[in-house]
This record gives C-alpha cells, sequence and structure tokens, in this order.
C-alpha cells in the first residue's frame, strides 16, 4: 500500500436528533480502491458530503496526506486534489463533451489547447468518448466518461464515485473498472460507493461498512463472500428471498400483441413490434439499459400514457388498447409506476390522500363524499401490513425515505388485491433491506395466483424475481425466455446488442 | 471572503405562524402604506382612521363593504378552483362583465313584466354567459395547447368593448338623453333589500353558501381531491386517471359560472341597468383576493372583507383627504406583496453564508 492519503478520524455529523455520521474512522492510501458499504441511510452520503467540502462535521479531524484540514467548500476539497463522480449526472445536454469538460476549469474554453489534453487523458485511461457530440445524444456510459475526465482533468490525488454503475451495462461496468484499476495503479486513492457487493468484491481491496451512522467493520471484500458482506449491512440475514412453492400457471392476464408505440418527448424511444404474454402465477421481468424504451412501455402498458401506434395490449381478455388506466384497475390490474414522488404519490399529502389516487375507481370510499375514516383504515393497514416505518401517523409523502415510500406504494397496490400487477423498477436507489422485502412481496403476490410484471435495469433483481426474462434493446424485445436458459453473459448481449434475427428464429 | 443569501426549506411550519403570517404582512402593508400616505403630506392617522375604522363602525358603510366583498367572494371561490389545479385565469374581468350582460339581457327583455321567476332567471343566464365565456381559454388550450393566462386577459377587453357596444347600439335606453347606458330595470329584475331600510340582498347570502360548498368541495370530495392532485403533482393525477382535459374544462367552468353569477349580481343589485364600467376592475381584483386568502375558501371570505374595506376606505378617502384612487390600488398591492413575501419566508429560512474564496 502507498503512503496515506486520506485520514478521517472521530467525523460525527448530526441532522437534527439523528446522528447521520457517528464517530466514523477512514483511511485511504494511494493506489488503493476503497468501498464504502451501506444500506440508504446509513450516512455514506453524508461522509461523502463531507469529504467533498458540502457539509461541514459537528466534530473529528480530516488529514489529507497527513496535514490537518478543513474543508468549507467543494472548491477547497478539488484544491486538495479531491475528486467526485455524482450519481446524477450534471451536464448540459446541448453542449459537446469537450464544453462540458472545458465549463468546470477555469480560465479555460474548449480549444485545439484543451482538446488535446483531454484526448491524451481519455487515451491513457481508455475512455472512449467522441467529444463533439452534444449530450443528449450520449448513452448513460459515455455521459459518465465525461463526468470522469472532468474530474480527471483537475488531477485528482483522490476520486470519489457515488454509485457509477447504477446506469451502465455490464460490458460498460468492465471498462470503467479497468480505468478505475490504471487510475489506483498510478497513485490514486479511489472511493468507491456501491450496493452492487459482486463488483465490489471484484474490485476493491478494502471495504468500510457502515450501518446507522457507524462504522460496523473494515475488511477486505475478496476475502468474505456477498452473503456475508450484505448481512455485515443490514446486521441479521434479512436478505434471502424465499423461492414460491411449486405452482400452476393459470390463464394469461397481460398480454401485448405487435405492440409499436411513439416516442415520449425529443429523447424517446419508439416501440416497435412487442409481443410479451404474462400468465397467471408468474413473473415476467423485462431487463435492459434504462432508456431503451421502458417508460414507453410502462405508459402503455398502465394506460397513463403512450400512444399505441399497432398491435393491442388485452388484461384479462379484453382488448383495453383504447381505454384509460381506470378501466384496466376496473379488470383486476395494479400499477407501480417509476417515480415515488409525484407520480405514485403527491409528494405533499399525507399517506392517507395519497390511498385515493389508485383507489378511486375501483374501491368504495365514500358514495357522495369521500369517507376519510376508511380512506385512513386503508393507509394504516397498508403501513402496518408492510412494515412502512413512518416518523408520524399519518406523515406527507416526501418526509418518507425512498425504501419506506416505495413499500408504501406496493403494498397500497397490493392491498387491492390485483390479478396482475405491473411494476417499473421495483427498488430502484432502495436500500437492501427495503428492497428484499419489497421483491418477497411480489414473490409472494404470484405464488397467490396474480400474474406480476417487473420492469427493472437491476439486473441481480432480475435474476432472483423472474421465472422468465425478457431484454428490452432500442424499443425491441426480446422473446422472454425462462431464467434458468439464461446466463448473465446472455442478458449482458441481449442488453446492448439486443437480439439478433438468426437467434430471434431459433 | 463573499457572502451569500440561501433559502434554506423549513421543515415544519408552526400552525400559530400560519395564522400569524397574515396578520404581521397587514401591519407591515400598513406601516409602509402609513409612510407614502406621510410622505404625500397627509396625517397618517387621520388616513387609517377614514380607511379602516369609519367603514368598520359605521352601520351604513359597514354594509356597503358586504356589498362590495360579495362579488370579490363569488370570483375569487371561483378563481381558486383555476389556480389550485395550476390553471390561470387571468379573465374572470371579462367572465364578470359577460354574466352582466347576460342577466341584464333578460331583464331587457323582459322589460314590463313582473314575477318571482325573473331574478332566477337572470342569475341562470348570468352564470351561463359567465361559463360560455370561460370555455373559450379552456377548448383553446385543451385542443390547441394555446396558454389560457393570455387568451383569458385578452378576452377582457373583448368583453369591455361587447358591453360598449351593446349599451350605445342596440340596448341602449331610448329615453336616456343619448347616454350610453340600458333602461333602467324594473323592481321584478332588481334584488330587494333582505330587510327595511338597509341594502344588503341575496347575493351577499349566496356568497356566502359558495364558500361552504368550496369548504366542503376541497375538504371531502373527490372533485376537490382531483383539482388539487392536478395542480401539485400533474403526474400523479394522470396515474389516478383524473383526465387533465376534463379538469380543465370544469374548473374553467365553475370559475366562469360565478363570476358570471357575480356580474349579474352587480348589474341586478347594485347598479340597476347596463353601463359602461360596472365591472370596475372587480375581476382583477379577485385575483388578489383568491391569493391574499392563500387560495383557501375561508381565506378568501376573510380576504374579500379586507380588501372591502379599503375599497369602501378609499372612496371616502378620496373625498375627505383628496387621496387618490391609485392609492388604495398602490396598497393592495403592497399587501399582496407582504402577504406573499411572509409565505415564503414561512417555507424558506433566510441563511446568511460566508464563504471563503
Amino acid at each position: 500500500m502507498g503512503p496515506e492519503r486520506i485520514r478521517l478520524s472521530g467525523i460525527t455529523k448530526a441532522f437534527g436528533a439523528l446522528k447521520a455520521n457517528d464517530h466514523v474512522d477512514l483511511t485511504l492510501h494511494a493506489g488503493e480502491i476503497h468501498a464504502l458499504l451501506g444500506e440508504n441511510g446509513a450516512g455514506k452520503s453524508t461522509l461523502m458530503k463531507i469529504l467533498y467540502g458540502l457539509l461541514r462535521p459537528d466534530s473529528g479531524e480530516i488529514r489529507i496526506n497527513g496535514q490537518r484540514v478543513s474543508l468549507p467548500s467543494p472548491q477547497a476539497a478539488r484544491a486538495q486534489g479531491i475528486g467526485m463522480v455524482f450519481q446524477h449526472f450534471s451536464l448540459f445536454e446541448d453542449f459537446t463533451a469537450l464544453e462540458n469538460i472545458a465549463i468546470p476549469l477555469e480560465g479555460r474554453i474548449a480549444d485545439a489547447a484543451l482538446r488535446a489534453q483531454v484526448e491524451a487523458k481519455a487515451r491513457h485511461f481508455g475512455l472512449a468518448i467522441d467529444l463533439d457530440r452534444p449530450v443528449h445524444t450520449l448513452s448513460a456510459g459515455e455521459r459518465q466518461r465525461i463526468e470522469i475526465l472532468r474530474a480527471l482533468m483537475q488531477e485528482p490525488q483522490v476520486l470519489i464515485l457515488d454509485e457509477p454503475t447504477s446506469v451502465l451495462t455490464p460490458d460498460e461496468a468492465e471498462a470503467l473498472f479497468a480505468t478505475l484499476d490504471t487510475l489506483a495503479e498510478e497513485g490514486a486513492g479511489i472511493l468507491f460507493i456501491s450496493h452492487k457487493l459482486e463488483e465490489v468484491r471484484r474490485l476493491c481491496s478494502r471495504a468500510t461498512i457502515l450501518r446507522g451512522g457507524k462504522v460496523v467493520a473494515e475488511t477486505d471484500p475478496r476475502a468474505v463472500s456477498a452473503a456475508e458482506l450484505a448481512a455485515l449491512m443490514v446486521g441479521e440475514g434479512v436478505l434471502d428471498l424465499r423461492p414460491a412453492a411449486a405452482h400452476a400457471l393459470g390463464e394469461p392476464l397481460l398480454h401485448l400483441d405487435g405492440l409499436s408505440v411513439a416516442p415520449e418527448g425529443v429523447h424517446g424511444v419508439a416501440l416497435q413490434d412487442i409481443h410479451l404474454t404474462v400468465q397467471a402465477g408468474e413473473v415476467v421481468a423485462i431487463a435492459g439499459v434504462a432508456g431503451n424504451g421502458q417508460s414507453e412501455l410502462y405508459a402503455a402498458i398502465s394506460g397513463e400514457g403512450g400512444r399505441v401506434t399497432a398491435g393491442r395490449v388485452t388484461m384479462a381478455g379484453q382488448d383495453v388498447t383504447r381505454r384509460d388506466i381506470n378501466a384496466r384497475r376496473a379488470l383486476g390490474a395494479a400499477f407501480v409506476p417509476e417515480a415515488r414522488l409525484g407520480q405514485a404519490t403527491l409528494p405533499q399529502g399525507p399517506l392517507s390522500e395519497n390511498v385515493i389516487l389508485s383507489w378511486h375507481a375501483t374501491e368504495s370510499l365514500g358514495r357522495w363524499l369521500l369517507d376519510k375514516v376508511r380512506i385512513g383504515e386503508v393507509a394504516r393497514t397498508v403501513i402496518s401490513r408492510f412494515d412502512v416505518r413512518t416518523p408520524s401517523a399519518d406523515p406527507q409523502a416526501a418526509q418518507l425515505s425512498g425504501g419506506n415510500l416505495q413499500k408504501y406504494v406496493v403494498g397500497r397496490e397490493i392491498e387491492r388485491q390485483p390479478r396482475l400487477m405491473v411494476v417499473d423498477q421495483p427498488s430502484w436507489g432502495v436500500d437492501a433491506r427495503a428492497a428484499t422485502h419489497i421483491r418477497q412481496t411480489l414473490l409472494d403476490l404470484a405464488a397467490k395466483g396474480a400474474a406480476v410484471l417487473v420492469i427493472s435495469q437491476d439486473l441481480d433483481e432480475v435474476m432472483v424475481m423472474a421465472d422468465r426474462i425478457a431484454v428490452m434493446h432500442g424499443g425491441n424485445l426480446s422473446a422472454a425466455r425462462p431464467v434458468s436458459a439464461l446466463s448473465r453473459a446472455e442478458i449482458g448481449l441481449l442488453m446492448t446488442q439486443g437480439e439478433s434475427p438468426a437467434r430471434g428464429a431459433a | 471572503m463573499s457572502f451569500n443569501l440561501a433559502l434554506v426549506p423549513r421543515r415544519e411550519v408552526s400552525l400559530l405562524r400560519q395564522v400569524l403570517t397574515p396578520v404581521l404582512a397587514l401591519v407591515v402593508a400598513l406601516l409602509i402604506g402609513g409612510l407614502i400616505v406621510w410622505m404625500m403630506g397627509r396625517s397618517p392617522a387621520k388616513a387609517f382612521d377614514v380607511f379602516l375604522r369609519e367603514p368598520l363602525t359605521d352601520p351604513w358603510a359597514l354594509q356597503e363593504v358586504l356589498l362590495k366583498s360579495t362579488p370579490l367572494m363569488l370570483i375569487s371561490i371561483g378563481l381558486i378552483f383555476c389556480f389550485r389545479a395550476n390553471r390561470w385565469n387571468i379573465g374572470a374581468e371579462g367572465q364578470f362583465l359577460l354574466g352582466g350582460m347576460f342577466g341584464g339581457g333578460v331583464a331587457i327583455a323582459t322589460h314590463g313584466l313582473s314575477g318571482p321567476w325573473i331574478l332566477p332567471l337572470m342569475m341562470l343566464a348570468g352564470a351561463l354567459g359567465g361559463m360560455l365565456y370561460a370555455a373559450i381559454p379552456a377548448a383553446l388550450r385543451n385542443r390547441f395547447g394555446i396558454s389560457e393566462i393570455l387568451t383569458s386577459l385578452m378576452l377582457v377587453y373583448v368583453a369591455e368593448l361587447l358591453l360598449d357596444y351593446l349599451v350605445r347600439g342596440p340596448w341602449r335606453d331610448p329615453k336616456g338623453f343619448n347616454f350610453p347606458q340600458s333602461v333602467p330595470f324594473t323592481d321584478a329584475a332588481q334584488l330587494q333589500p333582505l330587510f327595511e331600510g338597509g341594502r344588503l340582498h341575496a347575493g351577499f347570502v349566496l356568497a356566502l353558501l359558495a364558500v361552504l360548498v368550496a369548504i366542503l368541495v376541497f375538504r371531502r370530495s373527490l372533485f376537490g381531491f382531483a383539482v388539487k392532485a392536478s395542480g401539485e403533482a400533474p403526474r400523479a393525477a394522470n396515474f389516478a386517471g383524473f383526465n387533465e382535459k376534463r379538469i380543465t374544462l370544469v374548473v374553467f367552468l365553475i370559475s366562469g359560472g360565478l363570476a358570471g353569477l357575480a356580474g349579474m349580481i352587480e348589474v341586478s343589485g347594485q347598479v340597476g341597468q347596463l353601463r359602461p364600467g360596472f365591472g370596475q376592475g372587480l375581476g382583477f381584483t379577485a385575483i388578489i383576493v383568491a391569493f391574499l386568502g392563500r387560495l383557501s375558501p375561508v381565506g378568501a371570505m376573510l380576504s374579500s372583507f379586507v380588501i372591502a374595506v379599503l375599497l369602501i376606505g378609499a372612496e371616502s378617502a378620496q373625498v375627505s383627504l383628496k387621496l387618490p384612487f391609485d392609492l388604495t390600488r398602490f396598497f393592495m398591492g403592497l399587501l399582496l406583496i407582504a402577504v406573499l413575501a411572509g409565505e415564503s419566508l414561512n417555507r424558506y429560512r433566510l441563511e446568511f453564508r460566508k464563504e471563503t474564496a
């Protein structure tokens, strides 16, 4: 191991009564790729924000290269050689890659001199980018490479990456790992935040695990199993999914027949000739990198949008192509959209009021006036039955953590006892414990005879949940195959290249 | 070293704070208003006396206040439906005028007849006129995606010109010495005082009724929830299956209907005939009323009273203090800004940050 780059000792930060970081110690050496693991709310983001100068600790000290420093702002952190790549990109869509790289560099413009430097850097680290294309034409992986190049232009000694692979295909992730390996070999220290334990074990030589704001372990992730790491993150062995007992499949409840849909918005994707059937009792998953037409597919199935240009959507034997979401609910369908806040719920509305959104058309909530007592009962039932942790009895949706709100939204739909459940990104940005809970709930629903369709960009999730998997690529959907007939590599290939005609015919 | 001013969202706002904020805003507006009056060389104490004390203590003036608050209340209750749904009906003034013209039209057509059916018919006609006129911007938005802000506002000027044409042309009183006005309405077409020797008429009761219904709709009905959802989170409203275009149309119809009813009540209960300028900008003032009342029905009722007091006070201030009427408009603007500022400071905390470069 190289010399010590960063030593955090006794870092404590409280928000009101909540201690987000409680005497956290962490040491990062030159040449080390160090994982920071923990559930959502474990304090990872707070710690990284402190290190990047976005938050100030209540107590504790930060040493960089042995010197005690204070980091009042990101500028100060950058001056100390710390770079950060955020989970959500901050790029200007209409500017080219090169212009985006030039923007944060003080006193630099996108000229030939900068281009030469950027090209040299990109070549050195194996980051393939067309510098002249506007950002809105680039894939998530390409955008991330811009963010990384941007950080590298400042010659950082320490690079922080916050869940960098969440939007990448397996191949893109491999390319990123190669870049990070090179960077570490040349003496930079890298802090790698991720939920994905397999890739942490592949990439990192140390891991610090946070739970409830405290460091619960520091370990070599290659020396322990992914299951052991997960157990450290959540405490107990709560992560195991109980697979459903063998059960017979029933009638087809959702059938897409040659469905074509116009793209949504300027960056949307047109769907072409989609075929899919989901039967009662099975879980079908649609894998794929985000932005390959999943939004259009979800909207067309739920009836929230999606201009169908050809083909049919059939639910429980009835053609619903031209019918609205409530007509589909009346046939026993339930929907969980991608955005928890602002789509599945009214952010400022209490949880009880949010019952009305998906219940009003099909369940009895009062004849003339809304029955507030009944609505409150439904909300309380969902909260207790689906283990939703709330700060008060009936809080606003926006006051819940992502995981708890997602449990509420999924629970609200399951409480309607649907025959067909369509879920877009069931556990996106949700911590491991809540994700397991949600997946188990959906598996149980299918075991009881409902048809479940899951759209997810999380390959691990797709693999553990689905009976059959179809892959979305460029607006096309591959044939759904039994999960046992597919390897991760095959799915990766389908995600990046789609289905080759020869194969589709086979 | 530089200083940074940042708005930091507050987590929770106490009820006391929410109640006190508009009161404090009123005090701040009064202080600034007093300063302006003083700078104009008049006595602020005397101005307050004329503006605020007299309308609230003199029985005759108090009735005038309630009469003036009637159209403000009706229109602003309707506007709350639009604004809560994030639809921007700026043309209540035009819908108010159309209501007056439709209601007045019935009065002119039935001139010389009598019967208890005339007034209800005028009310229906007034509401219908406002609804039809409000349906235009709603339809343009739904069909062509045209901003309802512009169309509803521009239709105000069309309504003014239409009124001008009617009272100078087909509906001019033949015995009116060529003044641009209609025949005076007969008693059968005028709202009568609720009690002997008074002026207050049934229009005020209708306005209070509208407030009650609006409270019920927003607290307990699915439609009230749909309006709120549509304004706060359109995607969630879509997820709930609330039809966006239908909501646009319905909130415009409600808003236009109430404004039209207010217009009929104004010509029948106050003016007694059609003449240009009977609108007095009440349809615009009601926008301020709606926001002053923080888009709640009870708030709109209270702020209707406050604004009515100011308007009545302004009339006497013109006479006794020779203060220009524009001062009242200025003061209403001041009040609105103070209330909105208070509202923002309730939601956000101002924070000065020192930053070392």
